[in-house]
């Protein structure tokens, strides 16, 4: 929010709004923007948030109405049934699979994208633009999208998974990794440029040195979001231990979904801290 | 800088002597991954779908952008983003409390801090599609369901941005007014509340950009939004209106990531 132009004809106005000070000290102050700016904005969002309230249906006698049956849902998850444990331990490795896979996949299309991307490394911008304008679109389709998309395409199982962690990957594993290249140091690229060397040899030499520990932590940072992914998307039939949702559920088995959800927990936050500490040690 | 004769005799850089280990340990691993899915070759229709989805794509089903009786592109597209605006808006307020539990300098010892922080990522990794399949057994399908679940979803990650905006602050001005006789409620007031604003509007848009996509899966289980006429069509074949969805969602995001960010850009 910037201060108003007109500094000078506060005084001229009289809008001082602390009397104590002096008109000098005035002067030089930004004004804060006035309170009609403030108001309309608190009108807008009022407005915004009545206007979604009604669209959604929002309303909090319903949710009133249905907290105790969401605390009946609670009663039912616990204890957890620790015997199914021994049913989902193939579908949690197959999570992991997927995700492993998936990401990896995506880090190797990500690196020639990202090249692609950069706006030093490329010659002219008719192509780092549209490279990035296509790369902006694979982000906007979030990944639930894209397995529920590849399942039509590919029919059930972890392939679809697999291919819709892959995209996902390059859209994100390829925006931080052309971010970073730009800001890349300049000198040894201008060094091997002045000794005759051509554009592949500048990015061998020059650009992955100094990428690989920041694209390294890129990749275990995309593996950590796609974990969690993977562990939802067989909720759209793309395999992984999210299947396993529908059975427990659509069976009111309420006790064993409390196993599968607890179980995704502790392997997430295992891989969270793994990831962590090695991103940690890399930068 | 290095004279020149270091620098002749400079040591190659030295080698971690476990690097051997550590790939042989990646080959295993991918060799377990690799191994353990079933690859036996795409259907053999596989080609022939994804031809007809992107044909739906570039001749999507216009009519189905507005239809008179309802259930249609514009309506879905508007729940999503009331279920994002409200969820958002509901996080914002609710992780406040988290956030100031979390933070280092505002609570009175580093465990109870640490324990705020356990709470935030625990709610951060409990995925929002999960809560939503309990809040429609709660309130019943619907956006309400999807409301709810990003709402909730949404306090581990806002709650951790704004507890580490807490601990940035600068004691200067809340001194000061403590030093001309202010209380607790001014020094909030004046003082800390106006050094943390702009950084936790900045991290509720980010948020809001973040559960405008959550909140297009949430109707794939039937949580509200635009995901349920897609996985319909999606179940019924029908590409064309496939085609069109999926351009509303990813035209929908783009204006919003636009919008947020020029007003983030303003912000910061």
């Amino acid at each position: 929010m910037k201060g108003q132009s007109n500094v000078p004809l506060q005084n001229a106005g009289g809008v001082g709004k602390e009397p104590g000070s002096s008109p000098a000290q005035v002067v030089n102050r930004p004004k804060p923007p006035g309170r009609t700016k403030h108001l309309l904005t608190l009108v807008i969002i009022l407005l915004l948030l009545w206007a979604s309230a009604k669209q959604t249906d929002a309303s909090f006698t319903e949710l009133f109405e249905g907290f105790p049956n969401m605390l009946d849902l609670l009663r039912e998850m616990f204890p957890p049934r620790w015997s199914y444990f021994d049913n989902i331990v193939q579908g949690m490795l197959e999570t992991i699979r997927m995700a492993l896979i998936g990401t990896t996949i995506g880090a190797i299309i990500a690196i020639p994208i990202s090249i692609i991307c950069a706006g030093n490394l490329m010659p002219s911008r008719w192509i780092y633009y549209p490279a990035r304008f296509l790369l902006n679109l694979i982000r906007t389709v979030p990944d639930l999208l894209l397995a529920a998309l590849f399942v039509a395409v590919f029919g059930l199982g972890p392939i679809p998974g697999i291919l819709a962690l892959a995209v996902f990957s390059v859209g994100l594993i390829a925006k931080l990794t052309y971010e970073t290249l730009e800001t890349i140091d300049q000198g040894p690229l201008e060094a091997m440029t002045a000794v005759g060397m051509n554009r592949i040899q500048l990015i061998v030499y020059g650009v992955v040195p100094q990428l690989a520990a920041q694209f390294t932590s890129y990749v275990l940072y995309a593996f950590e979001i796609n974990i969690r992914a993977a562990a939802i998307l067989g909720l759209v039939g793309a395999g992984g231990i999210g299947l396993y949702y529908e059975a427990t559920l659509g069976f009111l088995e309420y006790d064993k979904t409390s196993v599968i959800i607890l179980f995704t927990l502790v392997i997430v936050l295992i891989i969270d801290y793994v990831s962590t500490k090695l991103r940690e040690k890399l930068l | 800088m290095m004279k020149n004769e270091t620098s002749r005799i400079r040591p190659k850089p030295r080698k971690n002597p476990l690097r051997w280990v550590i790939v042989l340990l990646l080959i295993l691993v991918y060799v377990w991954a690799l191994a353990g899915v079933p690859f036996t070759g795409f259907k053999e229709t596989a080609g022939q779908i994804m031809k007809a989805i992107v044909a739906g794509i570039f001749s999507p089903d216009w009519a189905f952008v507005y239809l008179p009786e309802g259930e249609d592109l514009l309506r879905g597209l508007l729940d999503t983003l009331a279920i994002s605006v409200l969820g958002t808006v509901i996080s914002a307020v609710l992780c406040i409390p988290f956030a100031f539990w979390s933070a280092r300098n505002m609570s009175g010892h580093r465990s109870i801090s640490g324990a705020g922080k356990m709470v935030l990522s625990f709610i951060r990794t409990f995925p929002e599609i999960i809560m939503a399949l309990l809040f429609i057994k709660a309130v019943g399908p619907g956006s309400f369901a999807g409301v709810l679940a990003l709402g909730l979803h949404s306090i581990g990650m806002l709650g951790k941005l704004y507890a580490d905006e807490v601990e940035n602050i600068d004691y200067g001005p809340s001194e000061a007014l403590l030093a001309s006789g202010a209380n607790r409620m001014q020094q909030l007031w004046f003082a800390i509340l106006p050094q943390v604003m702009p950084g936790f509007l900045n991290y509720t848009l980010y948020r809001f950009e973040i559960n405008v996509r959550s909140a297009t899966i949430l109707g794939v289980i039937g949580a509200g939004g635009i995901g349920t006429p897609l996985i319909f069509a999606l179940s019924t074949r029908n590409w064309p209106r496939v085609g069109i969805i999926l351009l509303g969602i990813i035209v929908m995001i783009t204006i919003i990531d636009l919008i947020s960010g020029y007003i983030r850009k303003k912000l910061v």
